[in-house]
């Protein structure tokens, strides 16, 4: 591997070169790079530079504000943290999974495909696209959503569509598109009328035809340059997800299932709210974020790999048959076990886009999520785990909590952290074969950026405001002159004003 | 012949006894108010029903109605003294509303955004509080007390216990608890007393039961806080 490139000798000797921010990705991150007088890459390090902070703050709230306050961790899979946090204060009133409420747990769980097709919609073709219809050396001007929309309108308005159903389908059933309610301790607050159901069934043959189409989209832009794909950022790891019993995909709730590089079980069907017996976390000075790893396999051997690839990569199938015939099909592609390539992780999200879309249809047929037995209560307890498979991958909320139902202790696993080693990994290995020795330019460094991109790593949030807040949008020159302003008040009206 | 005053030039006919904020309400003209419930013994602590009577600043809510009185209450300054009141009443406590259970429901949040309240203008104290939840039934969040003082009112007014008081003075003014450990599970309160009930923002809450209304169906939701209050308080104007 390339741990050789975490730090070099001689650092002072080096001339530094740093990519920040890295765009395109959530949240906040810098790539350094020392070089030394040949071009030759001696270190490489992908920074998380912001810190949240959130475990700490959350110590001293009531549990219930939980699903609310944390998935204000993010404002693209905030979904993700409230079903995790609701999990896990299913437990502080007795409720196991098994117990949920039938209706609860289905809407739950169309709340969550709603979630992820709308990430890894938002993924691809915002994000992620432009470098791989354009090239990843392509002139700046081309790597946006824009030039996307001007050159490809067809997938970007597809784009653009897929990712608002999915907007929708969390609107339908947690009451906002960004930060809803809907999830409670044990159970939902609303389920879904007729007409909201109705209107969901509306579009969604249509995302399931254009989520086929994406998915032949990105097998053709694989295929069609293999040996660069398959090596592109490539590395071999360890990956770790949940599956369902039967060792089906599975988003929502399951066990947690690890698999090697060749495809053995490391382990299977652990139960998560086990996980500290099997996952721990290192520190390293140089980043906010933590390295976890399998305690099994130690910290050299043990970090792994999660999200779309690590799932699709070690689930025995697809409970839904058009995803299925995908995942068959990305399997074959490569011959081995499991498929390592990273560029593969766009491929796998948009498998999973499918699947999404086909579990949306399924849902929304289904009488159960009209239905109104919505909560179940049991006895109090003092600790909760909750786990889920978020759109970048395995999520882990673990807190704990007094007689007072105050929470006294927390611990958050996010997806993104899981990929750490693997982020960094990823970025060494293209610093010493794409980039060492050459002159760096603007679009070679995008490369950097292509490999992060490709685990669509979540490193902060966004926030939301809705409803009948009012608000002021200005529009400021260069010269700080007023050029335009637009004002909302508090009874909707909207103004401008032209300065 | 009723006696009359004027709201903006509005004829507005009251009775004896009745205050400036019992007759505008009694005549469907809201005027904002946070401190003020017309089942309890106005305070005039909050300040946000301050109107103009013949050219003088007043409380709305203490001050009598009588006749031939020109009120000024929709006027652009007395707009802006309303909304710089609530923006004070936002940083001095601790006001998160994206994470609080109280969003939606809450008239702190409502009446803000009734005043075209954009930011919270002043810095924020950030003054550390706590969280009381001794209580099996009840909590108190102190960052969200406004000090309004309903509580206190309700307490001993409807339920006949006096569990809240307010002690300090100036910024050191604090909502306190009728018990030695200055907690509430050792005091006398209920979940069914009217004072667990009657908080205007999050700061006293029956536990457990947070984000149980989904969105759309909170108070606040579709309506704004003056159609909510001339609706639910009116009629209890004319009891």
């Amino acid at each position: 591997m390339y741990e050789h490139l975490e730090t070099a000798e001689n650092r002072d000797s080096l001339k530094r070169v740093v990519v920040d921010p890295v765009s395109r990705v959530e949240g906040h991150g810098k790539v350094t790079l020392l070089l030394d007088a040949d071009n030759k890459v001696q270190q490489a390090r992908l920074h998380i530079v912001e810190f949240r902070g959130f475990e700490r703050f959350i110590q001293g709230r009531p549990y219930w504000e939980l699903p609310v306050l944390v998935q204000r961790l993010c404002g693209i899979c905030p979904v993700s943290h409230h079903l995790a946090a609701a999990k896990a204060i299913d437990q502080l009133v007795g409720i196991d999974p098994e117990n949920l409420p039938v209706s609860a747990d289905k809407l739950r769980r169309l709340l969550h495909f709603g979630q992820v097709l709308q990430s890894h919609a938002l993924h691809f073709f915002h994000l992620s696209s432009p470098d791989l219809l354009f090239g990843f050396e392509s002139d700046i001007s081309k790597r946006s959503i824009v030039a996307v929309l001007s050159e490809y309108p067809e997938i970007g308005v597809q784009g653009v569509k897929l990712r608002k159903y999915g907007q929708e389908v969390i609107r339908m059933v947690s009451g906002k598109r960004i930060h809803g309610t809907g999830a409670i301790a044990g159970g939902m607050n609303k389920s879904l009328t007729k007409a909201e159901r109705d209107y969901l069934l509306e579009d969604i043959d249509q995302m399931i035809t254009w989520a086929e189409g994406s998915v032949a989209l990105i097998k053709k832009v694989h295929c069609s340059n293999l040996p660069y794909y398959d090596d592109f950022a490539t590395i071999r790891t360890n990956y770790l997800g949940l599956t369902k019993p039967d060792g089906a995909l599975e988003l929502y709730h399951g066990g947690i299932r690890a698999k090697n590089e060749h495809g053995e079980t490391i382990m299977d069907h652990i139960d998560y709210c086990k996980y500290n017996d099997y996952i721990h976390e290192e520190v390293r000075s140089w980043t906010y974020m933590k390295f976890p790893y399998l305690l099994s396999l130690g910290q050299e051997q043990g970090w792994y790999r999660v999200g779309p690839l690590a799932r699709v990569n070690n689930c025995d199938y697809i409970d839904t048959p058009l995803a299925e015939a995908a995942r068959v099909e990305f399997k074959a592609h490569s011959g081995e076990a499991m498929v390592h390539s990273t560029l593969a992780f766009h491929w796998t999200r948009l498998i999973e886009v499918l699947h999404c879309a086909e579990s949306i249809k399924q849902l929304l047929n289904d009488p159960d999520i009209m239905g109104s037995d919505l909560v179940a209560q049991g006895e109090k307890r003092y600790e909760g785990v909750g786990v889920i498979e978020a759109p970048r991958g395995t999520l882990f909320h673990h807190y704990q909590v007094d007689e007072n139902d105050i929470v006294t202790k927390a611990n958050l696993i996010v997806s993104t952290t899981s990929n750490n080693m693997a982020m960094n990994e990823s970025v060494r290995q293209v610093a010493a074969e794409y980039l060492s020795g050459r002159e760096l330019t603007e679009p070679l460094l995008n490369n950097l950026e292509v490999a992060i991109r490709a685990y669509d790593p979540c490193l902060s949030c966004a926030t939301h405001a809705v409803g009948k807040m009012p608000l002021q949008l200005e529009l400021v020159d260069a010269e700080g002159n007023l050029i335009d302003k637009l004002v909302k008040h508090s009874d909707g009206q909207i103004e401008r004003n032209n300065a | 012949m009723s006696k009359t005053i004027t709201i903006d030039g509005k004829v507005i006919p009251f009775e004896d006894g009745q205050t400036i904020m019992d007759a505008a309400m009694a005549a469907g003209v809201y005027i904002p108010h946070l401190c003020h419930q017309p089942e309890f013994t106005p305070h005039g602590s909050c300040k946000l029903c301050t109107v103009k009577v013949n050219g003088r600043n007043c409380s709305a809510c203490t001050y009598p109605a009588m006749d031939g009185q020109e009120v000024l209450n929709e006027t652009q300054e007395l707009i802006d003294d309303r909304k710089r009141i609530t923006q004070m009443l936002f940083v001095e406590g601790n006001h998160l509303c994206p994470g609080c259970e109280k969003t939606g429901n809450c008239q702190l949040q409502a009446v803000a955004y009734h005043l075209n309240m954009l930011d919270n203008h002043f810095p924020a104290f950030y003054p550390e509080r706590e969280v009381d939840a001794s209580h099996p039934e009840v909590m108190i969040d102190h960052n969200r007390c406004i000090f309004c003082t309903l509580c206190v009112r309700a307490s001993h007014e409807k339920d006949g216990k006096d569990v809240f008081a307010i002690s300090g003075r100036g910024i050191h003014k604090h909502l306190i608890v009728n018990a030695e450990s200055g907690l509430l599970k050792d005091t006398d309160m209920a979940a069914t007393d009217h004072a667990a009930h009657i908080c205007p923002t999050g700061a006293i809450l029956i536990k457990r039961t947070g984000y149980q209304v989904p969105i759309g169906e909170r108070i606040y939701d579709h309506k704004e806080i003056d159609q909510v209050s001339l609706a639910t308080e009116h009629l209890k104007h004319g009891e």
